[in-house]
């Protein structure tokens, strides 16, 4: 099954960054994976974007018409995409930035304070790392621990220094999404792998 | 936006938007010199009653959106060609007031044969040249006014002499050119370098409608989102870094009368 | 905190070792591990990662790197180093690769062998900078002024742009003539999970290089022939060049072919486009499949024809008003109905909009087949 994520908001806000941590996280499950952005002169100012969609098969289309989760960081980015999101889509909404709600009864939305959280956690730009742990928590694209793995894999190998904060702003995001602390769930992650071996885990594909 | 403030119980404008500049923000980068220039270029045309005149043309680079915000005909060129297209004008059309607005990758890379020849013929057109040492629409890179060791998405250690030259001091070069009848380098360091570059634009453009010859004027501008700083770092580089390296004057005027001898 | 901050051991499902690289990326690397000597360009969306790839890794592989002044420059000193026999890369993307017409038809003229990517946007003119497929006339008939086909190779995803890399050199060397690989905005801004295998062509011995006649009599590398009669003989030897790259080199790739009765005809991301539709059709009892060319020149025109013994209907899919079109058209000769659904200007074709365009297809070819 296809399913596809759309962060956006300003540029500035981390978005490609966030999207491509999900994309490594779903490589980490040996799934297909692309992540695209928006790119050039339109990031000014604006609405920018990435979309990570996530497969068991080869990805198709580059484009999605209707993601199954939106991740809107500010007001234009809300009003263009939070309505798109699919049937029993996750709208994953920061409410520090963000009034309007999506009034459509068939979707989920999430509306939390996300820039608030990042600054808690050390730095407003993390507010999409913040979104990743709601994402993480709340949508089962990827495990939560996938997510965690690669978010250390990739701010460990760039900005080291910055690492704990962006776990910390990580963790913020899945606890405010009614998740459990990322230590337990990565304990219970391991458990379960020892527990079960390999091919049992349910990621959502073939063994 | 219009400022407003009353002198003797009677109402002043303290500041008005020029009319040819458009009613409308710019998409660039908040605290980018393109803004500041595009003012000076409307206020300067407004000032002189050129702007029903004017034709324009539009580089490709950030302030290809230039057609956005000043309300004045504007003909796109290909990346470096404008002052082709300017001549092409200036050849058909003789009342016009022809006028260029080229970046640094525009103007003194892939274009430098056709501002050379531009010049060097003494077409009577106004070029504007703002120079911020970078490429900013794509991304970025080099140009060739980055400074020797400032660090560009394609020179990731800084830009290296022995590897990519030495910064082109662009309007030095052309002012030899006898068909240059002036050219000058301003900055949008702060007030009194505005005013200053508004003076040599004027002057620039005062040179075309005498038809003495080519006139150009440098602008030194800043690109915070290419050169990774804020809008209050990248004016300081621009004063402490750039200026130096580009020293703003009049760098050549024939149109003084020659004097004595 | 810290504990969990720690570095975890590999990723406990994995058992592929793959990287996530953007394509741009990818194709850069991919040309250096191909033994790429030299790499020439200039910045233009959305090919500049490219670019700063190659500034930050060949100066560090002890190889040339030059940020030219233009892709005028970027294109001759390309010319230059491939003259020289050295396995030579150049990139841009539409706009910049109108600049370097004129060069190679030169290089096609006097047999220099160079790949050149076009990571295409959209057109014409300054156009935008979104995906487009709008250069494939230029780049499947020539390129530039005169009488000479180039090879152009298709990828549709990173990966296979990678492995391109490496055949377009093999090719471009084999025959001594250009190579275009033709990609666009998608895949050159997209990350998708590669392997990271690398495939280094072996050098041919280059009797023609030019290295100063030390020992040898000189060499000229050049596209003058100033009599009719010697540049027509020249021709002939290019056209017999093009002849045996015809019979050799043809790439193309089948999906979901084998019960098929409607083929869409597309390559690069519009095939992926095709893709899904071809699945959400397929789900709604259409029984689709995808001819996917890999090389647009030479096109795969026989084995097109030869699927139309078998399928009633062909849609041909492209971001472009329909320029591969006109090849499919050639290779069929009428034999089945063509439709055709395009997107331009940066727009990318929806999956939709494409199964629409099958049930359109079905209904002028007869109705479901049963
Ligand atoms: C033939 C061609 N090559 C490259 C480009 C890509 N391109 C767009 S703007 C630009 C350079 C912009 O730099 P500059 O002139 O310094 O202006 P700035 O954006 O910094 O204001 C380039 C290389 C293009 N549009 N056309
Ligand atoms: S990239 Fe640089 S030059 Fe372009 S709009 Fe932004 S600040 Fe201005």
């Amino acid at each position: 099954m296809e399913r596809s994520v759309i962060f956006s908001g300003f540029g500035g806000q981390g978005l490609l960054f966030a999207g491509q941590v999900l994309a490594q996280a779903a490589m980490a499950e040996d799934r297909e994976v692309l992540w695209i952005p928006s790119y050039g002169p339109e990031m000014r100012g604006g609405t920018a974007y990435c979309t990570v969609i996530v497969s068991e098969e080869p990805v198709g289309s580059p484009i999605v018409e209707r993601p199954d989760v939106a991740v809107v960081l500010n007001p234009p980015s809300h009003a263009k995409f939070a309505h798109t999101v699919v049937p029993n889509g996750v709208v994953v909404t920061n409410a520090s930035l963000v009034d309007s709600r999506v009034e459509r009864e068939d979707v989920s939305e999430i509306a939390l304070p996300l820039s608030e959280l990042a600054s808690a956690a050390g730095d407003p730009r993390l507010v999409s790392v913040v979104a990743l742990g709601v994402v993480a928590a709340r949508t089962g694209i990827v495990l939560a621990g996938s997510v965690h793995r690669a978010l250390v894999d990739i701010v460990g190998r760039k900005r080291p220094q910055v690492l704990d904060m962006d776990v910390a702003a990580f963790d913020a995001g899945i606890r405010a999404a009614g998740g459990r602390p990322i230590a337990e769930i990565l304990r219970d992650e391991a458990r379960a792998l020892d527990a079960t071996l390999r091919e049992t885990v349910p990621v959502g594909r073939e063994p | 936006m219009t400022v407003e403030t009353r002198v003797d119980d009677q109402p002043r404008v303290l500041y008005a938007p020029p009319e040819l500049l458009a009613d409308r923000s710019t998409t660039y980068c908040p605290g980018c010199g393109h803004g500041v220039v595009h003012r000076l270029v409307a206020e300067v045309l407004g000032e002189l009653g050129l702007g029903p005149r004017t034709i324009a043309v539009a580089p490709v680079g950030c302030s290809v959106f230039a057609y956005d915000f000043l309300e004045l005909d504007f003909v796109e060129a290909p990346h470096g060609r404008a002052p082709a297209v300017a001549t092409g004008i200036r050849r058909v059309m003789p009342d016009a007031f022809v006028l260029t607005y080229q970046g640094d990758g525009d103007l003194a890379a892939i274009g430098t044969g056709e501002i050379v020849h531009a010049a060097a013929r003494g077409e009577a057109i106004t070029a504007v040249f703002v120079n911020n040492g970078i490429y900013g629409m794509t991304g970025g890179q080099m140009a060739p006014t980055t400074l020797v060791g400032q660090r560009t998405t394609s020179c990731p250690n800084g830009r290296d002499p022995a590897f990519a030259g030495a910064p082109i001091p662009m309007t030095e070069m052309l002012a030899v050119l006898p068909g240059v009848a002036y050219a000058a380098r301003g900055s949008v360091v702060d007030a009194s370098s505005i005013g200053r570059t508004k003076q040599y634009l004027k002057k620039a453009c005062q040179v075309q409608l005498d038809r003495a010859g080519f006139a150009i004027v440098e602008v030194l501008s800043n690109c915070p989102i290419g050169w990774g700083m804020t809008p209050v770092e990248s004016i300081e580089h621009l004063r402490d870094a750039v200026a130096p390296v580009y020293p703003p004057g009049v760098i050549v005027d024939r149109t003084a009368p020659a004097r004595g001898g | 905190m810290t504990a969990v901050a720690e570095r975890p051991a590999d990723a406990p499902f994995a058992r592929r070792t793959r990287v996530l690289r953007k394509g741009n990326e990818a194709i850069a690397e991919a040309a250096i591990r191909a033994g790429c000597d030299a790499y020439f360009g200039y910045p233009i969306t959305p090919q500049a990662e490219l670019l700063e790839w190659m500034a930050r890794r060949m100066p560090q592989e002890g190889r040339a790197f030059v940020q030219a002044e233009s892709e005028l420059g970027a294109i001759n000193m390309g010319l230059g180093a491939a003259a020289c026999g050295k396995r030579v890369l150049v990139s841009s993307s539409s706009p910049g690769m109108s600049l370097m017409a004129e060069a190679m038809s030169y290089m096609a003229g006097s047999e220099v062998p160079i790949v050149v990517v076009n990571v295409m946007r959209g057109g014409p003119g300054l156009g935008s900078i979104g995906p487009g497929q709008g250069d494939y006339w230029q780049a499947t008939r020539g390129h530039g002024h005169g009488d000479y086909r180039l090879p152009v190779l298709a990828p549709s995803s990173i990966g296979e742009a990678m492995d391109l890399v490496a055949a377009s050199f093999e090719i471009a060397e084999r025959y001594r003539t250009p190579v275009i690989l033709l990609a666009d905005g998608i895949l050159g801004q997209a990350m998708e999970p590669v392997e990271e295998t690398y495939r280094t062509p072996p050098r041919l011995a280059a009797d023609w290089a030019l290295t100063g006649a030390d020992g040898r009599p000189p060499r000229v590398v050049k596209s003058l022939h100033l009599k009719p009669e010697a540049l027509e003989q020249h021709n002939r030897h290019l056209r017999a060049k093009e002849a045996a790259i015809r019979d050799a080199e043809v790439r193309w790739a089948g999906e979901r072919l084998d019960d098929a009765d409607l083929a869409i005809v597309a390559y690069g991301t519009a095939a992926r486009v095709a893709r899904t539709a071809i699945a959400r059709a397929r789900e709604s009892g259409m029984r689709v499949g995808l001819f996917r060319p890999i090389t647009l020149w030479p096109f795969p025109d026989a084995e097109l024809r030869h699927l139309a013994t078998q399928v009633r209907g062909f849609l041909v899919l492209e971001m472009s008003a329909g320029q591969m079109l006109d090849d499919v058209r050639l290779a069929l000769e009428g034999a089945r109905p063509i439709a055709f659904h395009g997107r331009t200007g940066g727009m990318v074709p929806m999956p939709g909009e494409v199964v629409a365009a099958l049930h359109r297809l079905e209904n002028r070819t007869g109705g479901p087949a049963r």
